[in-house]
């Protein structure tokens, strides 16, 4: 089974990065840009078959590991 | 004192933080390294700094769950003395031995220069070297210092004084909240900090500032 983590960055949370995409955006040329927030894929192949079961495992894997619920947002998609 | 050094792959300023504190100490500390389940029976135990896993996934966090740190754990529950200095000071946040994050400089360069620190608690087993507010210079080399936390747990660290040091006279090399340079854990036997007392510690590094801390712990044990 497939599964994608998409980490982000929580809202009030300073982005740097992000500002630095969204002003070299600007520098060449894109209007309308009202924010750019950078973040994080993570693909994984699992044995596991039941996506309950994955997405609770992935979850686990997100609060040890994968996030840092201090700063980070994780999103669990399953990928099939 | 007896002291240990906790190696990961990717440390780099492991051998500085060795010559500290035998300079500091007299006594030559055990390295560990970082698969070893157990560390010695020691009385300070130090992260380095360095680059830990090519700081991988975010500065510090492949490091935080090696086995080691496991006994670090254990042993700073215990009430052991534990200093994260840079990359170890990441290493405790991620580990959850310490409040908050560090996060990309707010500039987004690496900083590589001398800093000034405000001693904002002395009574600690930590800074006792020193008086309460004094100046003293340390330099920085980080690219992941900016200090982050949520404003409930930044009221806290500051309400119970676990701010050990301050970036001062204007010279917060990267945007860390309230200038906050060094915090504590609550019982006070775990400090974290971005700057590098081991590189001032004899005449030649061009200043002995940083030999307070060492002092301190060595006086605290002393007691």
């Amino acid at each position: 089974m497939k599964v994608r983590v998409t980490i982000t960055l929580k809202a009030g949370v300073l982005d740097p990065q992000g500002k630095a995409i969204e002003g070299a955006l600007r520098g060449l040329g894109f209007a309308g840009i009202d924010g750019a927030r950078q973040g994080k894929i993570i693909d994984l192949a699992l044995a596991e078959t039941n996506p309950d079961k994955a997405r609770a495992t992935v979850a686990d894997m997100c609060e040890k590991l994968l996030a840092n619920t201090v700063i980070e947002n994780y999103d669990i998609a399953i990928l099939g | 004192m007896r002291s240990a050094v906790v190696l990961f792959p990717g440390s780099n300023r492991d051998h500085d933080m060795v010559k500290a504190l035998h300079s500091v100490t007299g006594v030559l500390p055990t390295v560990v390294w970082h698969q070893d389940t157990t560390l010695p029976d020691v009385d300070l135990i130090v992260l380095p700094g360095g680059f830990s896993y090519g700081d991988y996934l975010r500065c510090g966090a492949i490091a935080a769950r090696s086995p080691a740190m496991l006994d670090v754990a254990k042993k700073a529950k215990a009430g052991v003395r534990v200093l994260g200095v840079c990359n170890g000071f990441q290493i405790l946040t991620e580990a959850g031995l310490l409040p908050g994050a560090l996060m990309r400089n707010a500039n987004l360069r690496f900083v590589c220069k001398e800093v000034k620190l405000e001693v904002t608690n002395n009574d600690t087993d930590f800074t006792r070297a020193y008086a309460k507010g004094q100046i003293v210079r340390c330099p920085v080399a980080h690219h992941d210092g900016n200090y982050f936390a949520d404003p409930e747990t930044l009221a806290r660290l500051e309400g119970e004084n676990r701010v050990a040091f301050r970036y001062a006279e204007g010279t917060n090399p990267n945007g860390s909240i309230n200038d906050i340079a060094g915090i504590l854990n609550e019982a006070g036997n775990v400090l974290g900090m971005m700057p590098h007392p081991e590189n001032l510690i004899e005449a030649l590094h061009g200043g002995l500032d940083g030999r307070g801390i060492f002092e301190s712990v060595v006086t605290a044990l002393a007691a």
